[in-house]
C-alpha cells in the first residue's frame, strides 16, 4: 500500500465480460465441471427412483416419482451374505471404529511431533526418517507379520486392534504435520516457559495446544476422511459383524445373490460417501490445506 | 499421572545438576516410545519379516523353511501375477501421463485470476473426499452397459453404440482408470496450483514485457520452474498406483475373469483367501521392491545433496 502504486492504475487491463478468452475459460471450466459432478448427480438421481423407473428411463433423468424407499432399505434393511440390517450397522461400526482411532492417532502423533520439534534427542532423527520412509511402504508388505503380532495379543478380529492399526499408519504423516508446526512456534515462547519451571507436559498443554488449534483440526479432517475411507485395513483386521461400512457396501453391492436393486445400491453408496463429503464441503479450505500439507511435504 | 512423571523427571534433573545422557529429556523419549516401535517394530520389523518368509515354503503357518526363489520363479510364471503387473503398468502408465496434465491444465486455467475459483476449485476436489470403494461403484453403475452411459447414447438414435469397458477383458482397466482419474485429478490440480501459486509475480511481467505468450511461457518457463512439485507429485502418484487395491475390488471385483486384477489384490488373496502365504509375501516383497525403485532415486536427487541441514 504504497502511494506509488496508487498512481498508476494496477493489473490486466480490463478485459469485457464475453471475450474469446473468458469464453473459452470459463466454458471449459464448466465443462469440466459437469463431467465431475456427474457421479455425484447420478447417485443421488438413480437413489431416488423406483427400480421399474430405472429399467425404463436413463440414469440422467431425473426421478418422476421422488421415493426414499432406497435410502430406508440401504439403512435398514438391505442385505450382506447372513446378516439383512443393512448399512447402519456398518455405519456404527464405523463410527465405534472412527472415534477412538483419531483421538488416539492425533494424542499420539501430536506429541510425538512436539517431542521431535522441541525436546531434540539423540536418534530421534533417526526414527523420524524411518517413520517417513516408511509411509511408502506398500501396506500389503505390512499385514500380515501385524496380524501375527495382533493375534499374540489377543487383539485380532478385535475392533480395539484396528484401532493400533489406524494409530500406527496415521503416524508418519500426522507426526510430520505436528512437527513442521510446532517448529515455527518462537523458541523464546518455549524458553520462557522453560525458565518459569514448565516441563514437558506444562508446555505441552498450556502452550502448544491452545496455540496449535487449527493444526488439529486439519488432523483431525485428515484422520476422519482417511479412517472412514479405509477399506483394506477394515477387511483385514475385522471380522464380519465389526466390518466398517466401506466394507459392507461393497459386500451389498457386489453381492451375487438376489436380483440387482440398483435404488439401493446407489443409496446405500451414497450414505457412504456422505461423511467425508460434508466434512469436505464444512471443512472448505482447512481440508486442501490438510491433503496439501500430507502431500507437498510429505 | 503425566504430570506427575513430568515433575518427577524435571526435579531429578535439577538435583542432579549435569544430568547423565540417559535421562536428559526423559520425558521426550517416554513419549517417543510409540514412534520408536513403529519405526522399528512395524516399519522396519514386519518389513523384514516378510521378505524373509517369502523366501521359504510357507502355506497356511509361517515356518522358516527356505526354498530359494522358489515362490518368485511360480509367481512369476503365474498367469494372473503376468496380467496383474501389465495392468499396473498400463494403468501406472497413462494414469501419472493423465493426471500430470489434466491437472496442470486445470490449475493453469484456474490461476488466471477467474471469478469463482473457489466453487470450481471445490468441484474438482470433492472426489477426492470420497472412498475408492464409493468412486468404484459409481463408475460401476455409470458404465453399466443395460442402464449406464452406453444405453443412453442408444436411446438417442445410435443403436450400435459400443461402450462397455467393464466387461471387455481388453478394456476393462481403462474402466478402471476412468474412474481412478475422476478420484484422483482433483488432488494433483490443488498440488499444481499450489506451486504455480509460488512462482514469482515477476517471471509473468517479465514474460509479458517481451512479448511471450501465455501458453509458451507456461510450457517453457513455468514448468521448468515447477519442476520440484511435479517430481513430488510423480513420487506421490506412483506410491498411490501400486497400492491400488480398493477401486478395483468395488469396480470390477478383479473380473471380467482376471483380467482386472492388480498386485496389491494378488497378495491380498493368496494371503487371506487361499492361505497360500508364501506367494503373497513374495507378490508383497515384489511390490516394495517396485516403491524402492521409485523413492531411492528421489530421495537421492531430493535429500542427497542437503543431509546435513
Amino acid at each position: 500500500m504504497t502511494d506509488a502504486a496508487l498512481d498508476a492504475p494496477r493489473g490486466p487491463k480490463p478485459r469485457p465480460a464475453l471475450s474469446r478468452r473468458n469464453v473459452f475459460l470459463y466454458g471449459t471450466l464448466l465443462v469440466v465441471s459437469v463431467y465431475y459432478l456427474l457421479p455425484l448427480y447420478v447417485m443421488i438421481v438413480t437413489s431416488l427412483k423406483g427400480m421399474p423407473e430405472i429399467r425404463l428411463g436413463n440414469i440422467f433423468s431425473p426421478p418422476v416419482e421422488v421415493t426414499f424407499e432406497p435410502w430406508v432399505k440401504a439403512w435398514s434393511s438391505a442385505c450382506t451374505g447372513l446378516n439383512c440390517d443393512g448399512l447402519s450397522r456398518g455405519f456404527w461400526n464405523s463410527v465405534r471404529i472412527l472415534v477412538p482411532s483419531v483421538v488416539m492417532s492425533i494424542a499420539i502423533a501430536s506429541v510425538n511431533g512436539y517431542a521431535l520439534a522441541n525436546w531434540r534427542f539423540r536418534g530421534a532423527d533417526l526414527f523420524f526418517t524411518i517413520l517417513i520412509f516408511g509411509a511408502f511402504i506398500p501396506y500389503q508388505v505390512m499385514i500380515y507379520p501385524i496380524v501375527i503380532l495382533l493375534r499374540e495379543v489377543g487383539l485380532y478380529t478385535d475392533l480395539f486392534g484396528l484401532v493400533i492399526v489406524h494409530t500406527i499408519f496415521g503416524m508418519p504423516i500426522l507426526t510430520l504435520l505436528f512437527r513442521n508446526y510446532f517448529t515455527t512456534v518462537p523458541e523464546d515462547l518455549f524458553k520462557a516457559a522453560r525458565v518459569d519451571g514448565a516441563g514437558f507436559w506444562g508446555i505441552y498443554f498450556r502452550i502448544m495446544l491452545p496455540m496449535s488449534l487449527p493444526i488439529f483440526v486439519v488432523a483431525i479432517i485428515l484422520q476422519v476422511t482417511g479412517i472412514w475411507n479405509d477399506f483394506l485395513f477394515g477387511v483385514v483386521y475385522t471380522k464380519p459383524e465389526n466390518y466398517p461400512m466401506t466394507v459392507q457396501l461393497n459386500n451389498i453391492v457386489n453381492s451375487v445373490q438376489g436380483v440387482k436393486e440398483y435404488n439401493v445400491n446407489m443409496a446405500a453408496t451414497l450414505l457412504t460417501g456422505l461423511v467425508p463429503l460434508v466434512i469436505y464441503f464444512v471443512s472448505g479450505k482447512l481440508f486442501v490445506r490438510g491433503i496439501a500439507a500430507g502431500a507437498v511435504k510429505g | 499421572m503425566a504430570e506427575v512423571t513430568a515433575v518427577s523427571s524435571a526435579s531429578s534433573a535439577r538435583t542432579k545438576g549435569r544430568p547423565n545422557p540417559l535421562t536428559r529429556n526423559l520425558t521426550a523419549k517416554i513419549a517417543a516410545i510409540p514412534m520408536v516401535l513403529t519405526a522399528s517394530v512395524i516399519f522396519v520389523g514386519c518389513t523384514i519379516w516378510t521378505v524373509v518368509y517369502s523366501f521359504t515354503s510357507t502355506r497356511s503357518i509361517p515356518r522358516l523353511k527356505f526354498v530359494g526363489f522358489d515362490q518368485y520363479e511360480r509367481l512369476w510364471s503365474t498367469n494372473r501375477w503376468l496380467i496383474s503387473i501389465e495392468n499396473l503398468a498400463i494403468y501406472g502408465i497413462l494414469s501419472a501421463i493423465f493426471s500430470l496434465v489434466i491437472g496442470f491444465v486445470l490449475a493453469a486455467l484456474l490461476d488466471q485470476k477467474i471469478r469463482f475459483e473457489n466453487t470450481f476449485r471445490t468441484i474438482l476436489l470433492y472426489p477426492f473426499a470420497l472412498s475408492f470403494i464409493v468412486t468404484g461403484l459409481v463408475w460401476q453403475w455409470i458404465l453399466n452397459p443395460d442402464f449406464g452411459i452406453q444405453k443412453v447414447v442408444r436411446d438417442l438414435g445410435w443403436e450400435g453404440f459400443v461402450f462397455n469397458p467393464l466387461n471387455n477383458a481388453e478394456t476393462v482397466i481403462y474402466g478402471v482408470l476412468i474412474a481412478g482419474l475422476w478420484q484422483g485429478t482433483g488432488l494433483i490440480m490443488c498440488l499444481m496450483l499450489a506451486g504455480m501459486r509460488g512462482i514469482d509475480e515477476d517471471i509473468w511481467n517479465a514474460a509479458r514485457i517481451d512479448g511471450i505468450p501465455k501458453w509458451k511461457t507456461y510450457v517453457f518457463v513455468i514448468i521448468p520452474m515447477m519442476r520440484a512439485v511435479f517430481i513430488t507429485t510423480l513420487v506421490l502418484i506412483a506410491s498411490g498406483i501400486i497400492k491400488v487395491y480398493d477401486l478395483v475390488v468395488a469396480q470390477t471385483s478383479g473380473g471380467p475373469g482376471i483380467a482386472s486384477e492388480v498386485p496389491a489384490k494378488y497378495v491380498y488373496d493368496f494371503m487371506f483367501g487361499r492361505t497360500n502365504l508364501g506367494q503373497g509375501f513374495a507378490a508383497s516383497t515384489m511390490m516394495l521392491l517396485s516403491v524402492l525403485i521409485v523413492l531411492i532415486p528421489w530421495a537421492y536427487l531430493e535429500f542427497g545433496g542437503k543431509r546435513r541441514d
